[in-house]
Parts: C-alpha cells; structure tokens; sequence
C-alpha cells in the first residue's frame, strides 16, 4: 500500500542570481512497511529531501502526501500534530535531553502526545524492550554508550507508533559494532513491528541493511535498487557498484 | 583591526550585550538621578534653616551612600561580563587555535567593554537626565515644596561622579577580564560548550532532614526577632540575622534536592506534556543557582524591609507632627540637661527676658515646672524589679541609671494639656500615673510597673493607678520619644524646687508666612539670650523648638528617608533582576537544540513557551517568596523600631513598596520571559 508518495518536489535556495537548486523535480513513492535508504554525496540534497518530507523545511513547488494528506499545505497547530502523530525521528547526533532519563525521554514523546499516564509506563517498558534497552532506562544520557543513546532516540521516535520514522545518518557518529546493532534492531522493527523506515546515509554498510535504496545526485533521483532475494553481502556489492558509477565523493565515505 | 573584531562582536552577539547593556545603563541613569537630587532640591526650593540643612544632610548621605551603591552596582557588572565571556569561551578558543596571542585577545575585549562603556554611560546619562525631570516631580511632593519653582535642571556635578564612578568600574571590569583571559586554558576553552552535565543527586534523607533543620531555625530565628524586641540586643540580633542567611541558604540547597523527588512522586503531574521536561530543566539549574539564589533572597528582603520602612517613616513623620506637635512654639530651660540640679530661686536675667518676650508673642501660654527626686532615679525605678534592673544592667549599658525620673505635677501638667487641646488626667491623692510613649521604654517600664503597687516619691509611697504605662507627654516633639514622666498629686510637691522650666504657647497669627515670621522673632530674641547667659558665664541647658520648624524638619527628615530608601532598593532590585535574567538568557541560549528538538517531535509553540515561562517563573518567584517571608517578620520587627516614627502609614508604604518591586522586579521578568523566547524561536 503506498504510503508516502513525493510529487515534482522542488526546493531552491539563495536569491535569483546565485540560485540553488537543493531539489529539482523529484517524485517517488514510498509503501508501508518499507525499509528505504537515500544515498548521495554531501550537497547531493538528501537531508534537504527529508527536512520537507518531515515538514521542517518548506518545499519551493510539487507535493508531499502522506497516505491522503498534503503535508505541504499543514500551518501552524496542526503541523506540531502532524509531527507528533504521524512522524518518528532519528537524528545523527542523537538529540536526547541531557537533564532527562532514557525513561522521560522516551515518555517525553507520549505524554507531548497527551498519552493518558496510566498507559505511558507499558508503552516505555514494551518499546525499551525491542530495543534492548530496558537495563538503562534509569541512565542519564552522559551515562550511557552512543550506541544506547542512538537506541534510547530511536524509542523514543517510536514509541508514539509513528506512520513513517525518519532517521538522518543515525550511525554517523557510532562506532561500527554500534552501528550494526543499531541496524539489525530497525531491521527487527521493520519485519516484526512492519514498521516503515526511511533512512539518509552516505555510507554504503549502512545502506545495505535496507530493501531499496535510491540514489541521488544535484537534486534529482540518479538511480534506485531493491534487494530483493540477495544477501545483505550481495546488496552491498551491487551498492558499491552504483556509488563508483556516481562517482565522486560518496566512495570516499568507504 | 581589533578594532572591527570588536565592533563586529558587539554586533553578532547584540542579544547577549542587550540586557548587558541595558542593565548598565539603568544603573548609570539611577546614579545620575540620586545624585542629581541634591543639587536639584536646591535649586527648586527657596531653602531655608531646617531644609536647606536637609538638603546639605541628603547630600552627604546620598553620596556616601553612592560608594556602596557604586560598589554593588560594580559587583553586577563584573558578574555579567564574566557569564558574558564563558558564553563565547569557544570564540576566544578560536581566535587562539588560529595563533592570535591571549594580550590581543584581552584588547579586543578591552575595546568592547570600552565601546560598551561608553555606550551605556550616554544612553545612561541620557535617560538618567531624563529621568531626574520626572524625580524633580516626586521631590517636590516629598518636600511638600511649590510646583511653580519646577524648572529643567542638569547637575553638572552629578554628571562628572557618574561618570567618575562608571569609569572606576569599568577599569575594574578591564582588569578582571584580562585577568581571566590570562589564566585560561585553551582545553578549557574549546571543551567548554559540550559540557557533559552530570547532574549530582542529592540524598532524600539528608534533604529533607536539613530542610526541616532550617525551617526549624528560621521559625526560631522568626521567633527571637518578632517576640523578644526589647530583649534582643545588637549582637543576638546579628547572630539571628546571620542564622536567617545560612538557614535561606539550606533551605535552597535542600529543595533544590526535594523538587525534583516530590515531582516524580507526582505521576499523574510529571507525565503530563512538558511537564517531566520543565520539572528536570528547573532542578538541573536549581542546583547551580543555589547561591546566587540566597543572595538574591537576602537582597529582596533588604529590598521590601528598607523600601517599607522609609516610605512607612516618611508617612508618619508627616502624621506625627499633628499629634505630637500640637502647640506652635516651646521653651524649655534647666541647670542641666539631666535634671540632677536643681532651679535657682530666681531665673537668669536674659532668661527671664526671653520668657517675657515669649509670652508677649504668644496669644495663649502655659508655664510650668517638673521636678526631680535624687533619690528616685531611672535605676532605682527599675530596681523595683529585680529581674528586669538587671536585665538592663547587663544588657543596656549605654542607658544612663542616674538620672532622676521627671515629676510632673497634676495641675501643671492638665494646664498644659488644656493648651494642647489633649483629656486631661484624673486621679486621687496620693496616687500616681507613669506616661510614657517611647516604645521601647515602655516595653521596661510596663514589666516593672505589672509587678509593683507604689512608687518612693519625696518620701510618700504613691500608689499606682494603673499597671502599666499611659500614652502622654509635654514636650512637642516630631516623634513619641517621651520616655517616662510621672504625674504625681501637687501636694507631693509642696516645698520642692523646681528642677526644669517650661513655657508653650500659640501664636495669635495662623498663616503659614506670618508664623514664619514670628518663628523667626522669637529664634533671634531665644539666640541673643542664649549667647548673653554664656557670656555671663552660667552653664545651663535650654530649647527652643516651633511647630514650623519641626514641621520642616520632619518633612525634610521623612523626604530623605525615603530617598535613600528609594535608592538603595531600587539598585538592589535591579542587581537582582539583572542576574535573574541573565543567567535565565543564557540558559535559554544553551538550551535552544532542546526547544529545536521539542519541536522536531511535535510540541506545540504555546506548550514550549509556556514552559519557558514556567521556568523563569520559578526562579523569580522562589527567591522572592522566601523573602517576602522573611519580611513579614522582618518587618514585624522593624515596626517595633519604626513605633519610634509611629506606624501610621505601614498600609500606605507597603503598597508602593509592591508597586515599586511589580515595576522593576516584574519588568525584568517580562523582558526575561520574551528575550528566552526569542532566542529560542529565532534558532529555530
């Protein structure tokens, strides 16, 4: 079922002499319940795709559905419902608060939501769970691994049962052993919760563990492969392979 | 070069030199407007005896009061720039990565606090200037002076000590920063932004013992100072004033641990929206704002006790005099000042004059007399109760015990009271009333007078009347400062010689002009008569007090009060307002990725700044809570002093003390509430 559909997406930057184009005319769609990566070089306009998907930045021209809304027309009240209902986020840098527990970060999400009290604790306790967390739910952030962190930011961009999570790098700043837990749980997610998760990297490994990658280059989409029945070892390959024909700086990130 | 560093500095962080700038800039224009009075009521009133001494008094008082001013005022300020500088640490960092040396990075800031100096000191002085027009406007009400006399006024002199002053400050500030700037590290530097807050919990038990180990201690402290006035002397007085500062101080600290354990008991609360998130940004800061807090506590509560109580002076100084002033003029004379000698048969030549004089002018008089019995003195009327005789004994030693009590006979003292228009006493032979309106005095008294039944005077036991002392005096005075008089029967009296001399009267003209006028007849006949009996080479004791001149000077008095009252907590308030809105900026300033983050997953805008305000709320209103407390008592306390002035106008003068606090501690607030809220919305 398609959940998430892009339409003639364009986003321009600077003023009519130097003018930028971040986006230029890109559509795909995107079905519940998928695993997707974005791929491309810095500057290729990947974070500027899902800033607009998650409304925090304003397309120039086209649309945004999600499922049979325009995100592109929300204001105001109902764009922090939108975000809060319909969207979890992941973030590079984790962004937990540093004054909170894991536990109130994660019940942050739920009770900003409006989550009646009594179901806030089970929600916590189940979502820490799938994560593997639920040892360092009384931690601070400083307390905690990156790997943790990411994992704690992670519940809590699910914890609400979001529509579509969208995670920005979120291996970037973790080591390779983290990275791959990190992973194999948005697997696990997107198997058994059927979670649907749309990923930017620029690191091929990380890209493998998607079932379709989309490639894109000055604003446009380049290219886009499935998995489909080969190994992650295989996906990984074919990857590679795309990432050289882009050439440039993405093969840099190996 | 530097020289554009600087400007381009000031420039980029203008958010941050805002309130910087805004709180140097008040503090100029408020010294500028105190100074600026003395010369201003000088000029607006055409000054004479009393008031123009008052004048030359405010401005003394006022200038030695400008050097603690100054120097807290300074204190503000090294403080700012110092949250100033640790804000850009990364930037100094920057600037000694990329090989500049730590002496041009302390010129570059030299130049901006110079730029900034000189800046706030014109706006200052601008306002300031602009400002004392609108003082010349309350000084004239104080002063009860003509509208007509305003005129444009600019003290040249007040000009040249703000900038003096500012100036000395400044320097300070210069050396300070360079100081630091010298000492730093560049790790330190660039580690300072990613600060790994560790927040250090606090042991529950130890809390909530020590915070009912300092309640106790305040309620003590509350206890001593509000229910034992008379028995507290200046150094029990200090030890619970020292007691209240380290108890507020506990109080904080153990809160700041509570908070956040009664909050998260509170399920239904703390899961709430934001809730959780403001209750954690609240105790993470509580914690490093302990001390700051108990500061600003202390200050607030010197703040509401000195602004309450001069404007409540100044009202009942005002109220006084009609009641405690009520003939127009009053000679008194006597051997000696304490009464232990007594009158000669016959009064001195030029005395005798005088008093003649006197009564020509006078259109109504009452003479009269008041004794002394040597063997009746202050000490062997509190030797009548033990307890008390040496309560004083030990702990009232500037009291001098040898002096006799003054006797007043029953007769005389009715003529007198029938020229002030006050009930006139009855009582039976051989029976006595002890007047006293002094409230500390009659505090002491009452306590012997509860245990007693007669009095020892010129050899007869007089039996009390009442238990207690009585409001009641002869001496006009701008205050109840009677501090003890015993009306004894005229027959006690028979046969004893006078030991003082007194004559009040009215003058038969009633406008202001022509009382002047008779006022100063008569000063000039009483000096004349006074420098002849020196010349005579008799040593004596006189007064001579008119109703006008006590007017001016209680006006005068009450006007300066208020004043300095004024001044002192005005520069408090904003001290405290400033350092409350800093940190709460800079804080906000730290914390803008959370506010982005809120708002990445879904808060809305009005539950983000609701709870920005929640938090800047709370560290307003803690401080000023507690202090508050601490006044009601204080004040309480203070009141008893303040009987001395009377506590008429209490009501009156705690109203504009709240309206004064609403106004600068509440306007800080506001600009608080929406600087944080730009700041984190223009990040955003």
């Amino acid at each position: 079922m398609q959940l998430l559909k892009i339409e003639q997406v364009e986003k321009y930057y600077g003023s009519r002499s130097s003018l930028t184009k971040a986006l230029n005319s890109i559509s795909f769609t995107v079905d519940t319940g998928e695993f997707v990566a974005i791929m491309g070089a810095s500057g290729s306009g990947k974070t500027t795709l899902l800033n607009c998907i998650s409304t925090i930045d304003r397309v120039t021209a086209g649309h945004i559905y999600l499922e049979d809304t325009d995100i592109t027309t929300l204001r105001g009240k109902s764009l922090g419902r939108f975000r809060r209902e319909k969207l979890g986020f992941i973030f590079q840098d984790f962004n937990l608060l540093d004054t909170l527990t894991a536990y109130e970060n994660i019940s942050l999400a739920l009770s900003i939501q409006k989550t009646p009290v009594r179901n806030i604790h089970e929600a916590v306790e189940n979502v820490a769970r799938q994560l593997g967390i639920s040892d360092v739910l009384d931690k601070y952030p400083y307390q905690m691994s990156g790997g943790q962190k990411q994992r704690v930011a992670s519940a809590r961009a699910i914890v609400t049962g979001p529509k579509i999570i969208l995670a920005d790098e979120p291996t970037g700043a973790l080591d390779s052993r983290s990275a791959k837990l990190l992973l194999e749980r948005f697997n696990y997610l997107n198997m058994q919760e059927n979670a649907t998760i749309m990923m930017v990297t620029h690191d091929s490994f990380t890209a493998s563990y998607a079932e379709r990658v989309l490639f894109i280059k000055d604003g446009r989409l380049f290219n886009e492969i499935r998995k489909g029945t080969d190994s992650r070892k295989q996906f990984f390959d074919r990857i590679i392979d795309v990432v050289t024909l882009l050439g440039g700086d993405v093969s840099d990130a190996l | 070069m530097l020289f554009k560093i600087s400007v381009s500095n000031i420039r980029r962080s203008l958010r941050d030199y805002a309130i910087y700038f805004f709180t140097l800039m008040i503090g100029v224009s408020i010294f500028y407007v105190f100074n600026a009075v003395g010369t201003q009521t000088a000029l607006l009133m055409v000054m004479e005896g009393d008031t123009r001494s008052i004048t030359e008094l405010l401005s003394t008082i006022i200038s030695n009061v400008s050097v603690f001013v100054a120097a807290v005022l300074g204190l503000l300020i090294v403080y700012a720039s110092r949250y100033l500088m640790k804000r850009r640490s990364r930037e100094f960092a920057l600037y000694l990565l990329l090989g500049m040396g730590k002496a041009k990075i302390s010129l570059i800031l030299l130049l901006e606090t110079l730029i900034i100096g000189i800046g706030s000191l014109a706006a200052g002085l601008a306002a300031g200037i602009g400002l004392s027009q609108l003082m010349s406007a309350f000084v004239i009400s104080l002063f009860d002076a003509d509208m007509r006399n305003y005129r444009f006024t600019l003290s040249v002199e007040a000009v040249w000590k703000t900038m003096g002053y500012f100036g000395v400050v400044y320097f300070v500030v210069m050396l300070f920063n360079s100081f630091i700037i010298g000492k730093c590290k560049l790790i330190d530097l660039m580690q300072s932004g990613k600060r790994s807050e560790k927040l250090r919990l606090k042991n529950v038990a130890l809390c909530v013992i020590l915070f009912f180990l300092a309640a106790g201690a305040l309620g003590y402290a509350y206890h001593e100072v509000t229910y034992a006035p008379a028995g507290l002397t200046a150094k029990r007085m200090m030890c619970m004033i020292a007691l209240g500062a380290v108890a507020t101080l506990v109080i904080f600290w153990s809160f700041s641990g509570l908070l956040l354990r009664i909050a998260t008991a509170l399920k239904g609360v703390y899961f709430r929206g934001l809730n959780c998130f403001t209750f954690r940004q609240i105790s993470s800061r509580i914690n490093t704002m302990v001390l700051s807090m108990t500061v600003i506590c202390l200050m607030l509560f010197v703040t509401i006790c000195t602004l309450s109580g001069s404007f409540s002076i100044r009202n009942s100084l005002n109220d006084n005099i009609r009641t405690y002033c009520p003939a127009d003029a009053m000679f008194i004379y006597a051997p000696d000042s304490l009464g232990k000698e007594t009158m000669p048969d016959e009064l001195p030549a030029p005395m005798q004059t005088l008093e003649d004089t006197l009564e020509a002018h006078f259109s109504e008089s009452e003479k009269g007399y008041s004794y002394g019995d040597d063997d009746l003195t202050m000490g062997d009327f509190f030797d009548l109760d033990r307890e008390v005789s040496a309560w004083i004994r030990s702990n009232l030693t500037m009291l001098d015990l040898d002096v006799p009590e003054v006797l007043v006979t029953l007769s005389d003292y009715n003529a007198l009271m029938t020229l002030y228009g006050i009930e006139p006493l009855e009582m039976g032979e051989n029976e006595c009333v002890m007047l006293c309106n002094f409230e500390q005095m009659t505090v002491l008294r009452d306590k012997v007078l509860a245990k007693i039944d007669s009095i020892p005077v010129f050899g007869h036991d007089l039996k009390l009347k009442y238990h207690s002392c009585q409001d009641g005096f002869i001496e006009i005075a701008i205050q109840p400062l009677n501090s003890g008089l015993l009306v004894i029967p005229d027959s006690v009296a028979a046969g004893q010689q006078p030991r003082f001399v007194y004559l009040a009267g009215n003058y038969a003209v009633t406008d202001t002009e022509a009382r002047h006028a008779e006022d100063a007849a008569l000063m000039e006949a009483y000096r004349s008569a006074c420098i002849e009996l020196s010349g005579a080479g008799i040593s004596y004791h006189t007064q001579f007090n008119t109703r006008q001149d006590m007017a001016d000077a209680a006006i005068g008095l009450g006007a300066l009060v208020a004043l300095v009252g004024l001044y002192i907590g005005m520069t408090f308030l904003i001290a405290c307002g400033a350092v409350l809105a800093l940190k709460q900026l800079s804080e906000a300033a730290d914390s803008v990725r959370y506010y982005e983050m809120l708002r990445k997953i879904g808060a809305e805008e009005k539950d983000i700044t609701r709870s920005l305000y929640r938090q800047a709320g709370i560290f307003f209103l803690l401080p000023l809570l507690l202090a508050a407390v601490h006044s009601v008592f204080g004040m309480k306390f203070a009141g008893v002093f303040l009987t001395m002035f009377g506590t008429s106008g209490m009501t009156a003068s705690i109203v504009t003390t709240c309206a004064v606090l609403l106004v600068i501690y509440g306007g800080y607030f506001l600009i608080t509430c929406f600087g944080c809220k730009s700041v984190i919305r223009n990040a955003g």
